[in-house]
């Protein structure tokens, strides 16, 4: 299945004034019919700027468009081109060639989630796990009736949850946790950085409905505060702080 | 391929290459609090000897005397004091000690939990338990 091909001579979307190229190693794997992943080999050109997703974009379009890879916005916002780059989950969209240091660079599925085919993987227990904490505010009024109109916050009272609502849901977190790994029912990192979220947030009032989600025996407890979540996170969102700060309020150190 | 999850398992969790010292202060945890369950479970089943009067208590006490012995000991030593001083800190981290303060994010994003005051806890448990072994095998061997 192996292939080595050239593009350096064709036109292609990137300029190729480049004359630097690297190998790009993409992870072939259909779950329907193959029996194990192989590895496919490209040489594609790239410019200091080049993103892992547009080296594999230019493959799609000059070598084999069959590789399956999910991407949409090109810019770390919608999450959805997370991979295992050189071994560490990383966003497609938002890793230069250039700043990986290697002429090889392997792109596989990420690791914790199952394989839809090629790159893409299915997203179904990360939504749910985030959908179990209740991501949104719980309180009986709302800001329409309410005569405010709108539930004001002071800009210190934004700073405890707004470096949290940077999730963009990408799962790089629960790709790099070690409990993530071996267990299965896991609620994860993200879902838990979430329910740090909601907590933190002045308007909210469901701290103890959520305190009790995830007080469960694959709730928080399995975080080893390890951190590897936090290394890999894109967005700066530290879901290791916020499950620590979120324990805190379990075992009775905050309020 | 291990399975339809595609979860790493027990070879990506041990892995302890590619995300900084926490993740090898993790595995360092994770293998000590192991290793001292089962020495605590022979160290049990050792000193019931005493049952079997001076003679069997003495018999089964020569076993730590040889090479072999000192330097199983040695590695209990270096175990129990890793376990114990990082064992704080991760209790601290998991009370929300030391973790840092959640503010706005700037890129390139440096986690503030991943900070130095933890880092300096585990550097501080790996060369406290490097010392204490270095002090149990010159007692040991130094007889
Ligand atoms: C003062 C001494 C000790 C302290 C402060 C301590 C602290 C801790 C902490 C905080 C953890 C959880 C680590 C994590 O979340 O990853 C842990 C795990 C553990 N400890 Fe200890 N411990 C001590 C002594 C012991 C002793 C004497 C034993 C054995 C008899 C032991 C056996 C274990 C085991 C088996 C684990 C679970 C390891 C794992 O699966 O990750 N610990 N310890
Ligand atoms: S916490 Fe970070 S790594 Fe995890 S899903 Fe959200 S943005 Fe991605
Ligand atoms: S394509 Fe949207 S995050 Fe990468």
């Amino acid at each position: 299945m192996a292939q080595v091909s050239s593009i350096a001579d064709e036109q292609t979307s990137t300029p190729v004034s480049s004359s630097k190229s690297i190998t790009l190693r993409i992870s072939r794997y259909n779950p329907k019919h193959d029996e194990s992943s192989q590895f496919m080999e490209f040489s594609v050109p790239y410019e200091k700027w080049t993103t892992v997703l547009e080296a594999i974009l230019e493959v799609k379009k000059h070598f084999d468009h069959s590789v399956a890879v999910r991407y949409s916005c090109r810019q770390a916002t919608c999450g959805s081109c997370g991979m295992m780059i050189n071994g560490k989950p990383r966003l497609a969209c938002f890793t230069k060639i250039s700043e990986l240091n290697s002429n090889v660079i392997t792109v596989e599925p990420m690791n914790n989630f199952p394989i839809i085919r090629d790159l893409a993987v299915k997203f179904e227990r990360l939504f749910d796990s985030h959908h179990k904490i209740k991501p949104y505010l719980i309180r009986d009024d709302s800001e329409l009736e309410s005569d405010e109109r709108e539930f004001l916050q002071s800009p210190k009272e934004v700073e405890q949850y707004i470096q949290f609502a940077n999730c963009i849901k990408c799962g790089l977190c629960n790709s790099a946790c070690p409990t993530m790994a071996t267990d299965s029912s896991f609620v994860g990192p993200q879902a838990l950085a979430q329910a740090y979220r909601y907590v933190a947030d002045s308007r909210d009032k469901g701290k103890d409905t959520r305190l009790k989600i995830i007080d469960e025996s694959h709730g928080i407890w399995r975080c080893h505060f390890a951190g590897s979540c936090s290394q890999v996170c894109p967005k700066g969102v530290d879901p290791a702080m916020g499950i620590q700060l979120l324990r805190g309020y379990l075992l009775g150190f905050r309020s | 391929m291990t399975s339809d999850e595609h979860k790493e398992g027990i070879r990506g969790m041990a892995n302890p290459s590619r995300y900084g010292i926490e993740r090898v202060a993790y595995l360092l945890m994770r293998l000590s609090g192991l290793g001292l369950l089962a020495y605590f479970v022979a160290h049990i089943y050792e000193t019931s000897n005493i049952l079997r009067g001076q003679v069997g208590w003495d018999e089964f006490l020569e076993l730590t005397q040889t090479t072999e012995g000192h330097i199983f000991l040695t590695v209990v030593i270096g175990m129990c004091v890793f376990h114990t001083v990082n064992g704080v800190r991760v209790m601290l981290g998991h009370g929300g000690v030391g973790v840092g303060k959640p503010t706005r994010p700037d890129y390139p994003y440096d986690p503030a939990s991943q900070n130095y005051r933890h880092k300096i806890g585990i550097y501080s448990a790996i060369v406290l338990a490097a010392a204490a072994m270095m002090y149990g095998l010159a007692v040991m061997f130094g007889e």
